[in-house]
């Protein structure tokens, strides 16, 4: 960055440039079946942009869909629609909120979203796999699942070279060329590999610029929210994989990033407690729920979220554009592993993290619409408890439906684990002051 | 191993079998899996809904399968959170608790919350704890050939909890005593589907469950001797509506509330423990035995909400239940919170709107004790049909 650069022309650039590129990828999502142009529907966690971009496909993500509806505060008109269509009041919102979408010709708050011609999804969430159905049944278009195996028990991820390894990386890579040929016939376009390694080169530049912003909130104070900013991110990694502009922007989000911890300039007036997140935010009071937490000097540094929704790129696997195929394989299941891994065995990881990034405490945020995030947290809560010496905060709520979203018995769940936060300080304070005395 | 969980052949008569049954299926101290141990054995607890069993009987354990129980989840509850099935915490009860001591506990992807469970038990046990990767692109072509290899790599984490190797030689022998089995239960369903007067869908579900507790060479042995047996008893058709229940895969039903179903209706089919029927014909004795496993596992098998094929959109598998079981109707069922039945209720209904067949739709829980409100529900459909 020149040094003339100020202050006001790059802080906050991050979540200014993604919020008007995303509001410009849904308006080209509206006007996508006029121009003739196809679209397919992916998922956060495995979304084959590599892929899907090579045959010009633009890239649908109905969770992003329905949480811009929880977040603009209609999605409980979404829910409706869907339950009296059938659908449990104890299923997937997002599902129900899609459903909707779809049974009122893809009405969004933000857009038209487009029909599918082909729905492409892992199992990272299973419920993806239930959802696709929804739409074969629909419109009768292709569904593709691509099936990555995941970590079999903790700690037991194996690796390129491993016999275990080699039989999931044949599996996927075998899919890979089984999506080409569907993609072929959807688009009527041929496969074209120069244009598949070009797309990898610019997912490679986006995932190793994300690893570095996620490290980069090491920095005291944290350099960016990891629940709201993070949010913005989140959907520009996702809506922006392989492309140009994709790339180009997380650069310059590193850019901004770095200026920020080299200048101490952090997202909260006054940090004083450094939170990890793990789970899906509240979507549905999203600005009140994070101020419950940044009112006391709560900073949340990291999330699983920004992990396994950014579909395990945290873990920053590159390609190797000399083998794109191959590479993809092997990458598609290491991160895809990595965003499961994310959801079922996340203690270590913030075990690992607490003295690195000087961690004070944990929320737990399990929601009703999601079993896939929510299932384990309780276990995995106690897990890090027994392993370092944290605050944690255990509350629950959802992503979609305002319906058992509890504001006041949120408020006073948090604050009392700020008060709790407050006095494991100052009991750290006098333990090193008698320490020193003596 | 050739320990024998039953004494004294305690099936001579049906009556004394079901009886046997029905206590065995309700005793949350799984009293067999207790004597199976204390003889020395070894047990691998697997969580719903199908699991390769022939591959953990060859290496001499008993796989024993999870299916909750009527119990109080009272140390599962706290490593869980709300809004989730009562199975998953009632299975991870039984066995903090004591009463289903395992060596090795093996869960599947079958839905989000499932998926969850081996990391929660592995993070509560030292015994080894793992995912069986069931494939969920059955469309694939590789998906065989991956999933001889997932299963080549259970064999080896089996033979280090066991302490040795298993042969494909153990293995053919393993399948060809669950192709025994499998024909039974065919057998088993047939009567149920073609006499349904001489087999209540309670009975018939006892005879059937208790086989994933006890070894299979014992649970053939008490299906030859009560077979004949109930061909035999001298029961009369009545005027009963003939149904298909669905929503059995996972979570169970209590046994009062099939006993409900069987006071107004015929059920001729179902998906009650799907898993222990998964696999429709034999396996081949011959050629690559865990080959022949997966091969079996996406060629020859079932349907259920949980696996995802192509080939088998789960409305058009009940409309076929349907039929081949010349049912009348459908009671369409999901247990509370469980993701995929929910999901697929509304598929089934949609479906059998189109198609004209009136259907029941109900939720229940495992642990539920009262009936009376879905019995008057339940007689008021009934007699719909037969009066309308």
């Amino acid at each position: 960055m020149s040094d003339h650069q100020s202050a006001d022309g790059i802080v906050g650039r991050g979540a200014r440039e993604g919020a008007d590129m995303f509001r410009d990828w849904f308006q080209h999502l509206t006007l996508a079946p006029q121009r003739g142009e196809k679209s397919a529907y992916v998922f956060v966690m495995g979304s084959m942009a590599e892929i899907l971009r090579v045959f010009d496909f633009h890239t649908v993500f109905p969770e992003i869909n329905s949480l811009q509806t929880a977040v603009r505060r209609v999605a409980h008109e979404y829910l409706n629609v869907a339950e009296d269509y059938g659908y449990s009041p104890d299923i997937c919102g997002y599902v129900k909120a899609d459903v909707a979408m779809q049974l009122q010709g893809g009405r969004h708050p933000m857009g038209t979203i487009p029909k599918p011609n082909l729905a492409v999804y892992t199992n990272a969430c299973n419920t993806y796999i239930k959802w696709a159905e929804i739409w074969e049944r629909f419109y009768h278009v292709p569904i593709f699942t691509l099936d990555v195996p995941g970590t079999r028990t903790a700690g037991g991820q194996t690796w390129s070279g491993h016999p275990d390894f080699e039989n999931d990386k044949q599996y996927v890579a075998a899919q890979i060329t089984e999506l080409i040929e569907v993609c072929e016939q959807v688009s009527g376009k041929k496969f074209d590999i120069d244009r598949l390694r070009e797309i990898m080169g610019y997912a490679n530049q986006m995932t190793r610029a994300w690893k570095r912003v996620l490290e980069l909130n090491q920095s005291v104070p944290a350099v960016f929210n990891a629940l709201t900013d993070g949010t913005v991110y989140l959907g520009m990694a996702n809506g922006f994989r392989g492309t140009k502009e994709g790339a180009d922007y997380f650069n310059r989000l590193v850019e901004e990033m770095e200026y920020k911890a080299a200048n101490h300039l952090g997202t909260v007036s006054d940090e004083k407690y450094r939170l990890i997140f793990v789970g899906v935010p509240c979507y549905p009071i999203f600005r009140r729920f994070n101020e419950m937490f940044t009112e006391h000097g709560g900073a949340f540094i990291s999330s699983t979220y920004l992990w396994f929704a950014s579909g395990g790129t945290n873990l920053g696997f590159e390609y190797d554009l000399s083998r794109p195929l191959d590479s993809l394989a092997e990458g598609v299941l290491i991160s895809v592993r990595e965003a499961m891994d994310a959801m079922f065995f996340q203690e270590r990881r913030i075990i690992d993290m607490v003295e690195p990034y000087r961690v004070d405490g944990v929320v737990y945020h399990p929601i009703k619409s999601c079993r896939t995030t929510s299932t384990g947290q309780a276990d995995n809560r106690r897990a890090v408890l027994a392993a370092c010496d944290v605050g944690s905060l255990f509350i629950e709520s959802d992503m979609m439906d305002k319906r058992v979203v509890s504001e006041a018995q949120l408020k006073n769940r948090i604050d009392a684990f700020f008060e709790g936060l407050a006095t494991r300080k100052t009991m750290k304070a006098v333990a090193g002051q008698g320490l020193d005395s003596r | 191993m050739t320990v024998k969980v039953l004494d004294h052949k305690p099936y001579q008569s049906l009556d004394d079998a079901l009886y046997l049954c029905r206590e065995l299926m309700e005793d949350t101290d799984f009293p067999t899996v207790k004597r199976w141990r204390e003889a020395g054995g070894k047990v691998l607890g697997h969580f719903q809904v199908y699991f390769p069993e022939e591959i953990a009987h060859a290496a001499g354990m008993l796989p024993v399968k999870l299916r909750g129980a009527s119990i109080e989840a009272r140390q599962a509850e706290a490593r869980f959170g709300s809004y989730l099935c009562s199975i998953i915490k009632t299975s991870l009860e039984l066995s903090l608790s004591g009463r289903v001591p395992l060596d090795m506990f093996v869960s599947h992807p079958i839905c989000d919350v499932a998926r969850n469970l081996a990391a929660v038990w592995g993070r509560n046990f030292k015994y080894p704890c793992q995912i069986l990767y069931l494939p969920q692109n059955a469309n694939s072509k590789h998906a065989a050939s991956y999933l001889r290899g997932e299963y080549d790599r259970l064999k080896r984490d089996i033979e280090a909890s066991v302490g040795r190797k298993v042969t494909d030689d153990d293995l053919r022998s393993s399948i060809a005593v669950f192709n025994e089995n499998r024909r039974l239960l065919r057998h088993l369903y047939a009567l149920k589907r073609e006499t349904p007067w001489l087999l209540s869908t309670d009975e018939a579900y006892v005879l059937m469950a208790v086989g994933g507790i006890i070894p299979r060479e014992e649970h053939n042995e008490m299906l030859r001797a009560v077979i004949p047996q109930i061909e035999k008893r001298p029961a009369k058709p009545q005027d009963r509506v003939r149904v298909v229940f669905e929503g059995g895969f996972c979570e169970q039903p209590p046994l009062d509330l099939l006993r409900t179903i069987s006071q107004f209706c015929y059920v001729v089919d179902d998906d009650l423990l799907i898993g222990l029927r998964w696999i429709l014909e034999d396996v081949p004795a011959e050629g690559d035995p865990l080959l022949n496993l997966a091969e079996a596992y996406l060629e020859k098998s079932s349907y259920s909400p949980v696996q995802h094929d192509l080939r088998k959109p789960k409305e058009k598998m009940l409309l076929k239940r349907i039929e081949e079981s010349r049912a009348n109707a459908a009671i369409i069922t999901a247990a509370k919170m469980c993701e995929p039945g929910l999901d697929e209720q509304v598929a089934y209904a949609k479906a059998l709107d189109e198609h004209g067949i009136p259907y029941f739709i109900s939720e229940f829980e495992e642990n539920m004790t009262s009936f009376d409100h879905m019995q008057i529900q339940l007689e008021t459909f009934v007699e719909n049909l037969m009066f309308a």
